[in-house]
């Protein structure tokens, strides 16, 4: 990974600039402000390899620092020092690591140029405070959000930001642009500020999930950005984006059996993901409550005592469910280990008062395996489960909840495909999560509730959740189902 | 049936299953007569129970507990079909209520055997015993209880009651086990297995005609009898009577067989009936009983009461052939089996239902065969069924002859179906029963649509035949189950997942990571000598299922989306959207049957082993995030890089061996874009997607590990000619290994593959599956390219900084990873070839999945 930095010597008369340029010093002096000589060529090791300083050029005029990372590729993946062989399948020998440049080049730049970072030098003190003409080059800055978001972070802090998606592969034109942009800037900033701003944007910009930042790494960011961050116009971003980088590097057998596919990790570990459009919380009374107070609505009404949370989540309904005495019994089945692992956390289950505790039952189960621990329930609830089942294992689904299990009352929510034209932001044939292998219309909602119903001998009635427009229906759509006969069988 | 005591040798007599309880007072000898008659496990003493819960044997305030503990261990016995002996006073009722309980719980018959000793002599040995100082009034009291609960023993539930009054008596005593009833598991067949007969005497003894047996018969001509030449016999399945024309004249028949050794019977709900009709209870005269009344009216009374004998002693169900065979009127759980209940006897009679009743008023009967898991196959009738199906080792042989349908035999252990239609319809069923096809019957299988949980989730230990236990771990389970449950294609299609293959030992070559040498040298040392090289196709591992026509697909399968076939990749996952599968499928097939393979096999489906390419198909998103990134990431930073080192060395500075570095991993950079390119080309529709079968794993009724690869391949060859715009062939060479000229070849045949970019070759023992001394030896070792390993290891992986270093890689994981998924494979395909329930294949490619998730360095 690589990078330069430029100064140039100003114009010879600047309306705005007092000095002339006589009285600059030579730009070479930018060897005494990142304390490294420009006629010689010096290495560092740094945790993930050896940095290089060298100075292509150094003239008068324009003198331009670069410097070089040159990341050991093996060594990132086999491992060094206390995180040796901790998460071996994570690292991917074939890894945009050493030549992207992302924390690990912010990480060299804080060790090789950490004075200049701070401002100081005791050789050109004035200088170092000086604000100067300055460019930039980061050839590969891997960048989610493209070059507007490169653009978005630099330009406020008083860079000229030229950035330039590059391409995936110039003979596979269909694929479009690579998430790496070429970014120039130049601006007349300090130095310091210069650097600092790299060593935290970087990172920022690069969101990468899995790369582990020590905590003590975190506070050196956020004192890296002193001075310049607290007035930035998207400061919560740029926060949100590298504490996010804190979670860690957890990753499950399940990421191991995407890798046996090929196929992204986060392609099958998605199952916490339940981000979803129309789930924005800054609508008057979000869907997700709306959904939550409709399905509690037909669990009282079908006086459940013993009630299932079947494809619980990460338990987004459990608290819902336990603050009714009511339910008795609660039992909270995901067929995601992760999942539940976090909706015990949520619901600090290893704390949780024992009469409370008693109520629930968290385990994993699948919703096309038959599972004799499901059986004797009360209702049954699917709130936005079936949408992620393929249609072709729907039937197995039927027969477990509706034929095996057989409460007396199944709640099912699902969107409303017909719906999706009322938000913005969703592509049209768009679906609402990546992982939804469908949605239905009312009418197709209507039908599978009936043909179901039939066969497993329930009664359905349809209820619309969200605000109903006239023409597309609610955003969620409702079904609950009652077994016939099931009112002789009242909870016992 | 109180024992009455006699001198000399006193024989118990003992069911081989069953709660043995001892009663008696204390002092009264049960301990010492518990140790001479059992082994020390079989017996729980309450005594015991109490020290271990309260470190005082005579601790009574620890009683409750110790019971607790008791009962506990003698639940787990029982469950597992262990007798077991509870050593305590048990002179209340209540205590051996709470007995008889348990013995009921697990249908295992309670004996009681009691400890009447005179009072005297218990308080003789009390008094020699330190630890027994309890009043006189404790021993009198208990000698009251026992006395009074003494005659009604047998009231109380007891299925056997042995007194023994004295000294002498209990120490002559001798404790015999015996056999129970059902257990017939000496007798192994062969056996001819009949449904519900119904009174259709003219069926049946055409029936019994057609197996081969010869009839015999009275003076009045009427048949008494029928024996078969091969000593075949007959187990008849119960209801033999009620609704038909001639129930006296097949029980005449079913009574004569039986008490000549020619024929087993099992009673079915209607002997049961009319069993209690002719005792003169009072029964509702419905469902053809009133013709069985009818015509045994017509019998002499001599007759009516043989019947009444014979219907009296029928035993519920049998369990045969050394417990590989239950016949049960209804069908029987597992845990039924081979047990004594009254609730065992229902189960057999009536079978189960789900308090539910459908359109015509008829009970709804509870699915137990679906879940069934047994070992056992379970034959049964009670149910009509147009067509007998198999469904988890069970069968219904119930076709209904006395509604017009036909009178079924199940041949064992054949397994062949015999049947004769009925000469008519003799009686209206409630529910409409249609017609017999004219055909001779086939047991189709049907596998049920769900699964259960329990198959496949936990700590599990699946027992291949190849290798033995192969242990999954219940983490691995759980993430198996997430990605089954979401991703993977339907279990019915899912016979298989391929095994996991390690690459060849590291070479030690200066420029390569694998090299055809350490392939050659391992089967060599493993004694194989002649090996196939297959071309390593650059596309991904491909299942592909494909039967026939639609109708071989639904009786096979149950033809889930109502397909012909289904193809799916290393994780069970489908691979193209539903419409492209189908054309996918349908051209394969078209491919197969123009080959000739179906009518060769002799099979009406074929499951494949293939690649599918281009591997863009499947990972197109893995391509472009990661692979064409990467190379985006590396062609956007090196350049700049480059240029300005070269100005930094053209200003004087030396910067020689950085710059070289960078030229070099520029170079590199540019040769791992030209790797991965490899693996793409545009698709539309299926245009351009190529598949290259490799390996035939099974067909209806066999698997073909045991075929010579060469024979794999040329099949594969046939499709290729059938199809060749869709199939694509499979290179290959065969080498010696023990021939220095063959290996080198073998060498130059890899180092031509790859030189192109080729991604490598297989070598696999020419002869398929070879055994090894600890297992098979790997089926396969892959050899990869140089180039193609750039994908794997990264751009710069051939810097001999980096290669030396990649040498050290750990292959023992990944060789018994592959070793243990290998077996489970061949164990899914062959239980899948033996027709075996689905739950037992699912169970092998689910643990092929969940082994699949133990962390082992993924670039192996």
């Amino acid at each position: 990974m690589f990078v330069t930095v430029t100064l140039r010597r100003p114009p010879a008369t600047r309306p705005d600039h007092p000095a002339t340029s006589q009285d600059r010093p030579p730009t070479t002096d930018l060897g005494f402000l990142l304390h490294k000589h420009p006629h010689r060529v010096q290495a560092f090791e740094v945790a993930t390899g050896t940095a290089h300083v060298f100075f292509p050029e150094a003239t008068e005029d324009r003198c331009t620092a670069a410097l070089l990372l040159e990341v050991d590729p093996v060594g990132l993946v086999r491992g060094r020092g206390e995180h040796r062989d901790q998460h071996v399948s994570l690292w991917h020998y074939v890894n945009d690591r050493p030549y992207a440049a992302s924390s690990m080049l912010a990480t060299a730049i804080g060790r090789v140029f950490r004075t200049a970072m701070r401002g100081r030098c005791s050789a050109r003190p004035e200088l170092a405070a000086d604000r100067l003409p300055l460019e930039l080059h980061v050839p590969a800055l891997p960048c989610r959000g493209g070059p507007e978001l490169a653009h978005r972070l630099f330009a406020p802090l008083g860079w000229q930001v030229t950035a330039t998606a590059v391409p995936l592969d110039e003979t596979v034109p269909a694929w479009g642009d690579s998430r790496y942009v070429d970014l120039r800037l130049s601006g007349e900033l300090r130095l310091a500020d210069a650097l600092n701003h790299l060593y935290v944007l970087l990172p920022v910009l690069d969101d990468a999930k899995h790369y582990w930042v020590s905590p003590e790494e975190v506070d050196k960011l956020v004192r890296a950005g002193t001075g310049w961050l607290a007035a930035h116009p998207d400061k919560q971003l740029i926060t949100r984006r590298y504490l996010a980088h804190r979670s860690g590097l957890t990753r499950s057998a399940l990421a191991r059996l995407a890798e046996v596919d090929d196929a992204d990790p986060d392609a099958l570990d998605d199952a916490v993901d339940t981000a979803e459009i129309g789930d924005e919380p800054d609508r008057p009374v979000p869907l997700a409550r709306q959904r939550q107070g409709a399905v509690l609505a037909a669990l009282r009404a079908a006086g459940a005592r013993r009630v299932g949370d079947l494809g619980c989540g990460q338990g987004d309904l459990v608290p819902a469910l336990l603050a009714e005495p009511s339910f008795t019994e609660i039992v909270v089945v995901d067929v995601s280990v992760r999942a539940l692992e976090i909706a015990g956390r949520r619901l600090r289950l290893d704390r949780m008062p024992e009469r409370r505790r008693q109520r629930l039952r968290v385990f994993q189960s699948s919703l096309t395996y038959r599972d004799d621990r499901l059986t004797g329930l009360d209702a049954a609830v699917l709130m936005e489960v079936v949408e992620h089942v393929d249609p072709s294992r729907l039937a197995a689904l039927e027969t477990t909840v509706f034929g095996a299990a057989a409460p007396g009352t199944v709640i099912v929510t699902t969107p409303n495909v017909e719906y999706n034209v009322r938000f913005d932001g969703l592509a049209e044939g768009a679906l609402r999560h990546r992982d939804h292998r469908f949605e239905w219309t009312r009418a197709e909602f209507g039908d599978w509730a009936h043909r179901v119903a039939d066969r497993f001998g329930y009664r359905v009635r349809l209820l619309p959740v969200g605000p109903v427009d006239p023409e597309v229906g609610p955003p969620t759509q409702l079904a609950v189902f009652s077994r016939t006969g099931s009112d002789e069988e009242a909870p016992r | 049936m109180i024992d009455v005591p006699t001198t000399d040798r006193r024989e118990i007599a003992i069911p081989e299953l069953s709660l043995v309880v001892l009663v008696g007072t204390t002092g009264s000898g049960k301990s010492t007569f518990a140790r001479t008659h059992f082994a020390p496990t079989e017996v729980l003493s309450s005594d015991r129970c109490r020290g271990l819960v309260s470190d005082d044997e005579n601790d009574q305030a620890a009683s409750a507990d110790s019971f607790d503990v008791l009962r506990y261990i003698a639940a787990k016995r029982l469950a597992a079909g262990r007798l077991t002996v509870v050593d305590a006073t048990n002179v209340q009722r209540e205590a051996r209520r709470d007995l008889i309980a348990l013995a009921r719980e697990h249908d295992v018959l309670p004996v009681a055997v009691v400890l009447d000793l005179p009072e005297r002599v218990c308080a003789a040995r009390n008094a020699d015993r330190p630890d027994r100082r309890f009043g006189a009034h404790v021993l009198r009291r208990q000698h009251g209880q026992l006395r009074r609960g003494l005659r009604g023993l047998a009231r109380e539930g007891f299925r056997g009651v042995h007194v023994l009054r004295s000294e002498d008596e209990a120490s002559a005593a001798v404790v015999t086990r015996t056999r129970l009833y059902n257990d017939l598991r000496h007798e192994t067949g062969p056996f001819d297995v009949v449904g519900d007969v119904h009174g259709c005497l003219e069926e049946l003894e055409e029936l019994l005609t057609r197996l081969g047996y010869r009839l015999g018969r009275d003076a009045d001509g009427r048949p008494v009898g029928a024996s078969h030449p091969d000593r075949r016999r007959v187990v008849l399945l119960g209801d033999l009577v009620d609704r038909g024309p001639h129930t006296p004249g097949v029980l005449r028949l079913v009574m004569g067989m039986v008490a000549a050794g020619d024929a087993l019977c099992v009673p079915g709900n209607h002997e049961n009936k009319l069993l209690r009709a002719l005792r003169g209870r009072k029964v509702q005269v419905t469902h053809g009983l009133a013709e069985s009344l009818e015509q045994l009216a017509a019998e002499p009374a001599g007759f009516v009461a043989e019947v009444e004998r014979f219907l009296d002693g029928l035993v519920s169900h049998y369990v045969l052939d050394g417990g590989r065979l239950v016949v049960a009127h209804a069908g029987l759980l597992e845990r039924y089996q081979g047990r004594a209940s009254g609730r065992v006897r229902d189960f057999c009679l009536y079978g189960q239902t789900t308090g539910e009743s459908d359109e015509y008023g008829l009970p709804v009967r509870y699915p137990w065969a679906e879940e069934y898991r047994g070992s056992a196959t379970v034959l049964y009738g009670h149910t009509p069924v147009v067509e007998p199906e198999w469904v988890n080792n069970t069968l219904c042989l119930d076709t209904g002859c006395v509604f017009g349908g036909r009178l079924t035999a199940l041949r064992y252990p054949e397994r062949e179906l015999v049947a004769v239609p009925a000469r008519q319809v003799h009686a209206d069923p409630v529910r409409p029963f249609p017609a017999a096809a004219g055909a001779e019957p086939r047991a189709a299988r049907r596998d049920p649509e769900v699964l259960d949980l329990t198959d496949v989730t936990g700590d599990r230990v699946v027992h291949t035949r190849h290798l033995g236990r192969v242990t999954v771990r219940a983490a691995n389970a759980a993430a198996a189950l997430e990605v089954m449950s979401r991703f993977a294609v339907d279990p019915r299609w899912l016979l298989y997942l391929p095994p996991t293959m390690s690459p060849v030992a590291t070479s030690t070559r200066t420029e390569l990571l694998e090299h055809p040498d350490e392939a050659f040298d391992t089967y060599r040392a493993d004694g194989v000598g002649a090996v196939v090289c297959e071309e390593k196709h650059m596309g991904s591992r491909a299942v592909a299922l494909v039967c026939r026509d639609l109708a071989a697909a639904r009786a096979r399968f149950g033809a889930p989306d109502d397909a012909i076939g289904a193809v799916w990749t290393r994780t069970g996952r489908g691979f193209l959207p539903g419409g492209l599968t189908a054309d996918l499928v349908a051209r394969l097939r078209d491919a197969i049957e123009d080959a000739g393979v179906f009518a060769e096999l002799d099979t009406s489906w074929v499951l494949l082993d293939t690649e599918l390419l281009p591997w863009s198909v499947k990972a197109e998103d893995l391509l472009r995030h990661q692979y064409a990134a990467v190379g985006a990431a590396a062609r956007a930073a090196l350049p700049p890089a480059v240029a300005a080192l070269e100005r930094a060395a053209g200003n004087g500075f030396d910067v020689t061996d950085l710059l070289t570095r960078s030229r070099d991993r520029v170079v590199n950079a540019e040769a791992f874009t030209a790797a991965y390119r490899r693996y793409c080309w545009p698709t539309q529709g299926l245009d351009g997607v190529r598949i290259a079968p490799f390996q035939v794993l099974a067909a209806e009724g066999r698997t073909f590990h045991d075929r010579p690869h060469p024979w794999h391949l040329d099949l594969a060859d046939r499709l290729v000619t059938a199809a060749p715009d869709l199939v694509t062939p499979t290179r290959r060479l065969a080498v010696d290994t023990t021939d220095p000229g063959s290996t080198a070849e073998g060498t130059a045949w890899w180092e031509a593959l790859t030189a192109g970019g080729g991604e490598g070759m297989v070598v696999k023992p020419a002869a398929n599956l070879v055994p090894g001394q600890r297992g098979p030896v790997q089926p396969g070792l892959k050899v990869r390219g140089r180039e193609y390993l750039r994908i794997i290891y990264g751009p710069d992986y051939t810097e001999p900084v980096n290669l030396d270093r990649l040498r050290s890689r750990g292959l023992g994981r990944k060789r018994a990873l592959a070793a243990r998924e290998y077996a489970l494979g061949l164990e899914a395909l062959e239980r899948a070839a033996r027709g075996e329930p689905l739950w037992r294949v699912h169970e092998c490619v689910f643990a092929v999945l969940a082994l699949e998730s133990e962390p082992v360095d993924p670039r192996l």
